[in-house]
Formats: structure tokens, C-alpha cells, sequence
């Protein structure tokens, strides 16, 4: 009798300790769509189907393929494939596993200032007004393609990124040192 | 115990851990002194070539410089300027391989010397007690220094620091096998090199300077020993030679004990390090006003005859410094930029030394083998050993492999110098160093995304946030104006302006007049719709137009001739209105009705000009034009009204008004077209192709007004609204039953193409080139589409059709050209070239698929025609521009040619060829006159733009023939 008073107690001690440190330590944990749309490009094309890659992430969460994202190639995949627990696949529709970064480049001299592409632009990356020249700003730019459909005089390319010396990568191919007498 | 100053001063060295002790090779070069170099005939100077930003130039190509003038200047963030090394011409500013393992090419200036080696003006300081701190570290920021012993940091960063400096360090080590510069620069320039420490103290004032230099080095410790004797705050240490003492981090442990936090600089546990090359530049700088332009270069190697360490001016080509040492160069001979260590294997000569640049190393293969095949991790953990970071690099190499960039940050990739003592241990030969570069560039890469992708995200959402706002406010706008029920007439009028304004936003002001009649007659379809209100509406609508009327009559003092009118007006608009309600039971007769009224509309309409009166005309054949939308047939008497009313005399509202009869007749047209082209076509097309000549002729009349920069808008919508409309008949016959309407648009397009002739022969305004442009190019994309849908279904009578509009098509451009001349006028013309290529292109595409014989030959009959344009245009003045244009004009024919030639070539080559090489001479004599035309800088200009349009086009052409 003393024996389940005693162990009765103790239980309550202790579960109301856990409750109060389940409430006081609480820790946040982002929601898998957070994590997911972290993960994603953030180019906002809409290749994925999705207006976004926002409503992708939120797809991805109630189960949808993860082979969606071209732009972000392999790497998105293989990451994705870590975080929902689910094996990584090629990209659908067979794009390439790693995508060659472009961005957009209008022909100024074509361009009529339809202001089209400034609409269909989903970062706000194209500066201009009615019957005004337009231009990409690079930076700022994702690649994502959806100005080159609406422009009605198609003076808009999309060119791959150049490479710079911060872009740059270190081949394999080591100088090596032999010791000689 | 002692402290650690103490320590320090009674002579302790501490160790690092790990090292290596890789062959010297020092004494190729350290037994002669430091040469000068001849003048090289050619300086390339790369804007960058430090850490941090580049300045921004401030001199311009073809100019002359002095030797020591500032060439850029700084801007901010990190910049350094970087100086002219010799007088001389600055002969191009230009990409040039950098001094970097890709070579990827960088902003440079190219200086031709002119061998006279002038200074410009010095200005040395004396004394640096003389200068406040903020002017000292403005002269080495000035001067352009940056550390010399590899990394390229900008000297005046350092110089500035805000921490307080506990340890000043004066890195003297030379660890590296081969070089040798630091060491001759200590043994020759001892005392500049003591003279830019004091410099550095009196900035930071350290409590102790410490000199460091490898115990290989007995001479440069002697020599710096002898310079700083009388300055007690030096000290002279000579250090053990093991590999990789130099390391910034190694050096502070060994003079120090202390250590730099991971992820930290030397700056947190109060060291500065300063490599001795930047001290002596410090010291040139002040004392002499000499800014950074040279540096000691070690040229080394079995394959220098004479290895010995020089004077390079910055910019001086690798070559130039092999060359006049005697470079024998042996079979795959690699030449290295920095030493065998860290270096890398230069991809060319032809890069210049810049400020970092220590040692050129151009070793045969028996002292620097090629790197042997990467065997398998044999897990000897001998790079563990050597490490002097004291990091696991068989893990790392491990994760680098995998791409495990988290798991290589987590085991402080970062915290890697990258000295290579783990390659060079490993047994299995593999490049250990490589992959952590690799990695590190990757990871680095990765971040840099990371950042634009939240950026992208950002700029995502907040458009996306305001489209929302937009889009509310536009509901609250809409949900505002309708929960009124009522509104007075003058509101009402305000409403019916702003909604007109929006439906024209990109039409023109001077359209809003007929903008409103339009809104009206929208509101009187309305009215006829509801025919509850309908009674209301009309009472409104004379009442309304009464008020204006009498507004008209105050406004211009109007002779009774004029109210007459406006009154005849009114009748007939109360009629037409009748009509529309009507018309649904009794079309026809109500027809017989209005038609009386139409053709008394004419007589007022020769009256005197009032800007009102015609726009009540236009309202008239506004309403006229519903009417006859649903009826389908008897449009035919109303056009003539409609034509007879364009005649009376010149207005600028007139245009506007023109042109809203022009659309609203389109508009019909194509509804017409609709309707009748899903139902019975072969009857309908055929008064379609009737109706349509008149519907056209009214353009000239319209474009034959006075100038007015409004009426070429008015003109493009024109344009614009018919190719809609030839559009979607194209569509709707296209897929029922072609042959005939393909006939019927054949004839259409010709007039279509006249009409913008004329346009283009308005004057000169500057918007109407750009609207003409746009109408080419849209033509353009119509014509693809047209071509595509007819292309699919039934060629050969489509073909036919297209090919006899070609030859109208073209006769236009002769027209434009005869045009006085005006800039705007030339580009136009190169546009419509333009579009027409691109039209023809798309068709001979879409022929050559299906069946060639017979449209090639309509083709090849088409084109003679189309080049006798030619001749004529060209013979016309002799204007710069225009010959600009005819040359553009000739090339786009001589494109489309080409074109036809691959396409028929690939079929059935024989006829088509034929018909191709009788055309093609005409088409090139069109060239050479237009050639002979004066030259003209636009001109040029003009002709590269569409020379490289062309090329694009062809080139995509060519892939797009490959496959198939």
C-alpha cells in the first residue's frame, strides 16, 4: 500500500516536472514545408507544375514526387531525398541531372516595352516601363524562363552564367613533388 | 614561470604540429644578386590583382601615361588603385588571361612602353612624424600595396587595424622550395625593409616586432640583424626550416605559442603578421613616393639556364621573364606559377606577374614529376601526421569524394591552408589538396546560391504580396463604384471616360474623343439587352448628347451650319439605336430604314472642319457597324458612306475617329468571319474578300492627313487590329475547309501590307518607327501561326494563295524607301525586312515539308517580281540612309532565298534550283548600287544589326535542319 502511495507520488512529481519542461524548453521545430522550400531553387519557374516553389514544398509535404525541379538538378533531389525519407530518383521528364545556370538577356534594341516579361517575371528581375527599353538585372535573375514565352518580338535569351574566377573550380590535377638527388 | 613576453624575449621557439621537409632547391637562385629585366614591349596589368574589389579606371585608351601613375583609382570596399610601371601608351583596355589556375580572362590594360622609363611626380615623405595616421595609411592605400606574400590583402586594411596589436610579426620565412625572393630582397634592402617596420609600428604600435626567418637563411638574419640594431623593439628570430613555417597561423605558434581560433584571424589574439616584400613596398611608398609597379621575382628551375631571382615590373609577361633567363624548355614542360607547394601550373605564358607573383618555377620532369595514377587509401594516416592544422585529412578526403559538404564543414574544412604537406606524404599519390580545393569552391558556391535563392524567395513573396494589394484594391475600386445605384449623368460620363481610358491604355489620347463613343455604344448594346431600362438609357443619351452639343456650340462658336449637323447627328444616332434594338426580329427591314439616314450623313460632313462633328460621325458608323454585325449581309452602301466621310478635310481627331472605324469594321469582320466560317464558308468568303478591299482603302486616305505624331499610333492599331482578324480567320477556315479562304486572305494580306507602306510614308516621328517595328513583327507571328495551321492541313492550294501575296508584299518597300529621309524611317524599313524574312522562312519551312513541287514553283514565280523592287529603290536620291535600308531590304531577300535553296535542294532540287538561280542575280545587283551610296555611321550600324540577326537565324536554322 505504502508502496503504490509511495510510487503514485513520485509518478506525479515527475510528470508534472516533464510538463512543465515540455512547455518551458520547447524547442521549435520548422515545419517540414519550411524545410522543404528551403531546399528547393527558389526560381519560381513553375517547371515543377506548381506556381512556385512554395505550393512544390507544400506538395512534396502531402506526398508528391520529389524529381520535380529541374534547376535544382541531382543535388535538390538526393537532399529532398534525405529530409522525406524516400529514395532519391532521376529528375522526371529526363532533364539533365545538372543544370546549366542561365539567366535572361533581353536584345535591348528589339525590345518594344510591351512591359510582358515584366508581368510574367516572378522576382521582379526585369526593370522597365510601357514603351520603354527593358532590361534583366543579372543579379537578381533565377533562370527560371517564363519571360521568353509572353515577349511578342522574342528578343529575350536566356544565356548561361559565365564563368568567373570566384565560379570557378579546381581541376584534379595535383603538382606533384619527387624527391631527387 | 615566465610570462610569455619575457619568454619570448629570452629566445623560446614552440613548435606546430606536423611538417614536412621537402628538398630545398634554394640555392639555383640565392647566389646572385637580384637582376633588373630589359624592358618588356608589352604590359598587361589586370585591374584586380588583391583581395577585394577593383578600383575604377581613370584613364582611357590611346592615352599617355607616366611611370607611377595611378591607372584606377579606389572606389571603396577593399580596392586598391594599381599604377603604370613604365611610361608609355596605353595601347588597349581589354579581357586578358589572368593570373589565376583557370587563366579565365580579366579586365586588363595593355601598356605599350615607350621605353623613356619618365616618372611622374614624386612626392617622398621625409619624415613620418610629419603625417597624421589617417594621411600615413592613405599613402599605402594610394601606393596600392597589397601582401606580397601570396594572399593579395589590401596592406592599408591591416595597417588600420582597430584592435589593439600586441605582436607585430614580419614574416621572413620562405618556406617553399625554390624561392628565394624574400630571401635576396632581406640580404640587398635590409634597411628599407627595418625603415617600412617602423613605419608599421608607429601606426600600430606593437608592444614587440618579431622578425621570423628560416635558420636556411644565415644571410637575410645577419642582414636584417645589422639594420635593426638600433631599434630594440625588433627581433630577430631565426626559426627551424620545416615545411610549412611560412603559414601565418604556423609562424605566430612558433614565435608565440599562441593560436588562431578557428575561423578567426590573427587580429583576434593580437598578432599582425607582415611579409617582408609588402614592408619594403610600405617603405618605397613613403619614403620614396614610389608606388607598388615591381617586385622580386624568383625565375627557378632546371630549365632556366640562369635561375636567379629579378626586378619584374608588374604586368610583365611570364614569357618575357623565362625568355631572358633562358628558358629551355623540355618536352610537357609545365611552367608553375608560386612554388611546387601551393602554386599552380600555369595554362599559358602569355600572363603577366602581378603583386603576389613570387616565384616562376619551370622545372623539367625528372625534379617535378607528372602526377601518377590516384591508388586507393591505404588508411597509413601519414597526412594525419604532417597536417599542421592538425586536421584528419584522410576524413576529409573521405567526404570530399561523397560531396558531403556539411559532414566537411563540421570537420573544419575551412580551417585548411591548403600547403600540401598531405599530397605530398601520401603514398597512394592521391591529390589530397585538390579535393578539399574542389570542396571548398563547391561549399562556397553553394552558399552563394543559398543567399540568392533566399533573396529570390524574398523578392517572390513581396510581389507576390503586392499583386494581392493590387488586386484588392481594384475590388474595393469596383465593389465601391457599383453599390451606388444611381449615378447623375455627368458622373456617369466621368465613369464612362475612365473606363475608355483604360480600354485604350495603350492607344492614344487624342483617341479618347472617339474612346467615349465607343463606351456609349457598348452602353447601348447594353440598353438593348435590358430593355427595361432601355427607355431610360436613350432619354440619358439624348439628354446627354444635347448638353454637349451645346458645349460644342459655346466652345467654338459655331456657325448654325455646324449645330445643324450635330442635330442630323443626333437623329441619326436615336435611329441607329432604334435599329439595334430591332434588329434581332426585323434586320432587314430596319436596314431599309438607317440606310437613307447613312447617305444624308455625308453632306454635313463637307462642311467646315469642327474636331465634334467628327466624332459624331464616327458614333453614326459605329452604331451602323453593330447593327450590320448581326445581319450578316448589305454592309456594302454604308462603306461608302463611311469612305466618303474619311474625305472631308484634315483634322487630327479625324485620324482618331478613322481609326475607330476601322476597328470597329474589323471587329465585324471577324465576327462575320466566325460565324459564317463554321457554317457555310465557300458563299460567305467570297463578299468577306469583297468587303475587305474597301476596308482597306480607307487607310490612305487616312495616313494622307497632316502629320500628326498621334495619328501613327493610330495607324499601328489599325495594322494591329486587321492582323488579329486575319488571324483568327485564318484559324476558324483554316480548319474547316481551306481552299477557298486561304484565297479569300490571299487577297486580304496585300492591302494589309499597302496600308503600312503608306503609313510609313507620314513624316518623321520618332514613336512611329518603333510602332511600325512592332506591327513588322507582330506580322511576323501572325504569318508563322498562319503558316503552321495551313501547312498542316492542305498545302498546295494554301501555298499557291501565299505565294501570289508575296509579290504585292513586297512591292512596298520601294514606297518607303522613296520617303524623305529620316533616321527612324531606316529601321523601320529593317524591320519589316526583317519580319518578312522571318514570314518566308517559316513558309518555305512548312512547303518544303509537305509537298515541294508545286510550291516552289509558285515561289520561284513569286520572287522574280519581288527583286525588281530593288533596282527601283536604289535608283531613287542618293540618301545615306536609305541605301541602308535597300542593302537591308536586298540581304533579307537574298536570305529568304537562301532558305528556299535548302529547302528545295532537299526535295527535288532540279526545278526548284532553276527558278532560284534565274532570280538570284536580280537580287544581287540590288546590292551593289545600294553600296555605292555614301557612307554613313548609322548606316553601318544599321546593316551589322541585321547582318547579325541573320546569322542567329541561320544558325538556327541550320540546327533545326540537322535532325531531320
Amino acid at each position: 500500500m505504502y508502496a503504490l502511495i509511495a510510487l503514485g507520488s513520485l509518478a506525479l512529481i515527475f510528470g508534472i516536472i516533464l510538463g512543465y519542461a515540455a512547455v518551458k524548453y520547447r524547442v521549435e521545430s520548422s515545419p517540414i514545408v519550411e524545410q522543404v522550400d528551403a531546399i528547393l531553387p527558389q526560381t519560381q519557374c513553375g517547371q515543377c507544375g506548381y506556381p512556385g516553389c512554395r505550393p512544390y514544398a507544400e506538395a512534396i509535404a502531402n506526398g508528391d514526387e520529389i524529381n520535380k525541379c529541374p534547376p535544382g538538378g541531382d543535388a535538390t533531389v538526393k537532399k529532398l531525398a534525405d529530409l522525406m525519407g524516400v529514395d532519391a530518383k532521376p529528375l522526371a521528364g529526363g532533364e539533365e541531372a545538372e543544370p546549366i545556370k542561365t539567366v535572361a538577356y533581353i536584345r535591348e534594341d528589339e525590345c518594344i516595352g510591351c512591359t510582358k516579361c515584366i508581368q510574367a517575371c516572378p522576382v521582379d528581375a526585369i526593370v522597365g516601363a510601357t514603351r520603354q527599353m527593358h532590361t534583366v538585372i543579372d543579379d537578381e535573375c533565377t533562370g527560371c524562363d517564363l519571360c521568353v514565352e509572353p515577349c511578342p518580338v522574342d528578343c529575350i535569351d536566356m544565356l548561361p552564367v559565365e564563368q568567373t574566377k570566384q565560379t570557378w573550380k579546381w581541376q584534379l590535377n595535383a603538382i606533384s613533388v619527387t624527391q631527387i638527388d | 614561470m615566465d610570462t610569455l613576453l619575457e619568454q619570448i624575449e629570452l629566445g623560446t621557439l614552440w613548435q606546430f604540429p606536423g611538417g614536412i621537409h621537402p628538398p630545398q632547391q634554394k640555392t639555383l637562385s640565392n647566389d646572385k644578386p637580384i637582376a633588373r629585366l630589359a624592358l618588356p614591349s608589352k604590359l598587361v596589368l589586370p585591374l584586380k590583382q588583391h583581395i577585394g574589389a577593383n578600383g575604377q579606371l581613370i584613364v582611357n585608351k590611346g592615352q599617355h601615361v607616366l611611370k607611377g601613375q595611378a591607372l584606377t583609382q579606389p572606389s571603396g570596399n577593399w580596392s586598391l588603385p594599381i599604377h603604370a610601371p613604365t611610361s608609355g601608351e596605353i595601347t588597349d583596355i581589354a579581357p586578358m588571361p589572368s593570373a589565376h589556375p583557370s587563366a579565365l580572362p580579366e579586365l586588363s590594360i595593355i601598356l605599350t612602353p615607350d621605353g623613356k622609363d619618365t616618372w611622374t611626380e614624386l612626392t617622398p615623405v621625409t619624415s613620418i612624424e610629419q603625417l597624421s595616421h589617417q594621411a600615413l595609411i592613405d599613402l599605402i592605400h594610394n601606393a596600392g600595396i597589397a601582401g606580397m606574400g601570396g594572399a593579395g590583402f589590401p596592406t592599408y586594411i591591416k595597417a588600420d587595424s582597430q584592435r589593439p596589436v600586441e605582436f607585430l610579426i614580419v614574416n621572413g620565412v620562405e618556406c617553399e622550395p625554390y624561392i628565394t625572393a624574400d630571401d635576396m630582397l632581406m640580404r640587398e634592402h635590409a634597411e628599407q625593409i627595418v625603415q617600412g617596420i617602423e613605419i608599421m609600428q608607429h601606426l600600430l604600435t606593437p608592444t614587440i616586432t618579431l622578425i621570423g626567418i628560416e635558420d636556411n637563411k644565415p644571410e637575410a638574419v645577419d642582414a636584417l640583424q645589422n639594420a635593426s640594431k638600433h631599434n630594440p623593439n625588433i627581433i630577430v628570430r631565426a626559426i627551424p626550416t620545416i615545411y610549412p613555417s611560412g603559414g601565418e597561423k604556423q609562424l605566430i605558434k612558433v614565435l608565440t605559442s599562441q593560436e588562431v581560433p578557428s575561423g578567426g584571424i590573427p587580429a583576434d589574439i593580437g598578432v599582425l603578421v607582415q611579409n617582408v616584400g609588402t614592408l619594403f613596398a610600405v617603405s618605397e611608398a613613403v619614403f620614396k613616393g614610389k608606388p607598388l609597379i615591381e617586385r622580386v621575382v624568383t625565375v627557378t628551375g632546371s630549365t632556366i639556364t640562369d635561375a636567379r631571382n629579378v626586378w619584374a615590373l608588374i604586368g610583365t609577361e611570364i614569357k618575357h621573364l623565362l625568355d631572358s633567363q633562358g628558358f629551355e624548355p623540355v618536352e610537357a614542360q609545365r611552367v608553375v606559377m608560386g612554388g611546387p607547394m601551393m602554386g599552380f601550373t600555369l595554362p599559358t605564358v602569355r600572363i603577366p606577374v602581378v603583386k603576389t607573383t613570387n616565384c616562376i618555377l619551370a622545372p623539367d620532369n625528372s625534379e617535378l614529376a607528372h602526377a601518377g595514377e590516384e591508388k586507393a587509401c591505404i588508411r597509413c594516416s601519414a597526412c594525419a601526421d604532417v597536417c599542421p592544422q592538425t586536421l584528419l585529412p584522410q576524413q576529409l578526403q573521405w567526404f570530399a569524394k561523397g560531396k558531403e559538404y556539411d559532414k566537411l564543414e563540421s570537420y573544419n574544412l575551412f580551417d585548411c591552408i591548403e600547403c600540401g604537406a598531405c599530397s605530398y606524404v601520401c603514398p597512394s599519390e592521391i591529390p589530397l589538396v585538390q579535393y578539399y580545393r574542389v570542396a571548398k569552391a563547391e561549399i562556397r558556391e553553394q552558399k552563394i546560391e543559398q543567399i540568392n535563392a533566399e533573396r529570390a524567395k524574398v523578392r517572390f513573396e513581396a510581389r507576390k504580396a503586392r499583386l494581392e494589394q493590387e488586386q484588392e484594391e481594384r475590388k474595393n475600386r469596383h465593389s465601391r463604384t457599383s453599390s451606388r445605384p444611381a449615378k447623375p449623368a455627368a458622373e456617369k460620363a466621368k465613369v464612362a471616360d475612365a473606363l475608355s481610358r483604360v480600354t485604350q491604355k495603350q492607344g492614344e489620347k487624342s483617341a479618347v474623343q472617339a474612346a467615349i463613343e465607343r463606351a456609349k455604344a457598348k452602353k447601348m448594346a447594353d440598353g438593348s439587352v435590358q430593355p427595361d431600362n432601355s427607355e431610360m438609357m436613350q432619354e440619358r443619351e439624348k439628354r446627354k448628347e444635347q448638353a454637349r452639343q451645346y458645349k460644342a456650340q459655346k466652345q467654338h462658336d459655331d456657325t448654325p451650319n455646324d449645330s445643324k449637323s450635330a442635330v442630323a447627328a443626333a437623329i441619326a444616332r436615336a435611329k441607329a439605336k432604334k435599329a439595334a434594338k430591332l434588329s434581332d426580329d426585323q434586320a432587314i427591314a430596319d436596314l431599309d430604314t438607317t440606310k437613307p439616314c447613312a447617305s444624308e450623313t455625308p453632306s454635313p460632313d463637307e462642311t467646315k472642319a469642327d474636331p465634334r462633328k467628327a466624332a459624331v460621325a464616327a458614333a453614326i458608323a459605329r452604331a451602323k457597324a453593330k447593327k450590320a454585325a448581326k445581319p450578316s449581309d448589305g454592309n456594302v452602301p454604308e462603306e461608302v458612306s463611311e469612305t466618303a466621310k474619311t474625305h472631308s478635310d484634315t483634322d487630327p481627331r479625324k485620324a482618331a475617329v478613322a481609326a475607330a472605324i476601322e476597328r470597329a469594321k474589323a471587329k465585324k469582320a471577324a465576327k462575320l468571319a466566325q460565324e459564317q466560317g463554321s457554317d457555310e464558308a465557300p458563299h460567305v468568303n467570297n463578299p468577306e474578300s469583297g468587303s475587305k478591299p474597301e476596308l482597306d482603302t480607307a487607310d490612305p486616305v487616312n495616313t494622307e492627313a497632316d502629320a500628326d505624331p498621334r495619328k501613327a499610333a493610330v495607324a499601328a492599331a489599325i495594322a494591329r487590329a486587321k492582323a488579329k482578324k486575319a488571324a483568327k480567320l485564318a484559324q476558324e477556315q483554316g480548319s474547316d475547309e481551306a481552299p477557298i479562304a486561304n484565297n479569300a486572305e490571299s487577297g486580304s494580306k496585300p492591302e494589309l501590307d499597302t496600308a503600312d507602306s503608306v503609313n510609313t510614308e507620314a513624316d518623321a516621328d520618332p514613336r512611329k518607327a518603333a510602332v511600325a517595328a512592332a506591327i513588322a513583327r507582330a506580322k511576323a507571328k501572325k504569318a508563322a501561326k498562319l503558316a503552321q495551321e495551313q501547312g498542316s492541313d492542305e498545302a498546295p492550294i494554301a501555298n499557291n494563295a501565299e505565294s501570289g501575296s508575296k509579290p504585292e508584299l513586297d512591292t512596298a518597300d520601294p514606297v518607303t524607301t522613296e520617303a524623305d529621309a529620316d533616321p527612324r524611317k531606316a529601321a523601320v524599313a529593317a524591320a519589316i525586312a526583317r519580319a518578312k524574312a522571318k514570314k518566308a522562312a517559316k513558309l518555305a519551312q512548312e512547303q518544303g515539308h509537305d509537298e515541294a513541287p508545286l510550291a516552289n514553283n509558285a515561289e520561284s514565280g513569286s520572287k522574280p517580281e519581288l527583286d525588281t523592287g530593288d533596282p527601283v529603290s536604289t535608283e531613287a536620291d542618293v540618301d545615306p540612309r536609305k541605301a541602308a535600308v535597300a542593302a537591308a531590304i536586298a540581304r533579307a531577300k537574298a536570305k529568304k532565298a537562301a532558305k528556299l535553296a535548302q529547302e528545295q535542294g532537299s526535295d527535288e532540287a532540279p526545278l526548284a534550283n532553276n527558278a532560284e538561280s534565274v532570280s538570284k542575280p536580280e537580287l544581287d545587283t540590288g546590292d551593289p548600287v545600294s553600296t555605292e551610296a555614301n557612307v554613313d555611321p548609322r548606316k553601318a550600324a544599321v546593316a551589322a544589326a541585321i547582318a547579325r540577326a541573320k546569322a542567329k537565324k541561320k544558325r538556327k536554322e541550320q540546327e533545326g535542319n540537322d535532325p531531320s
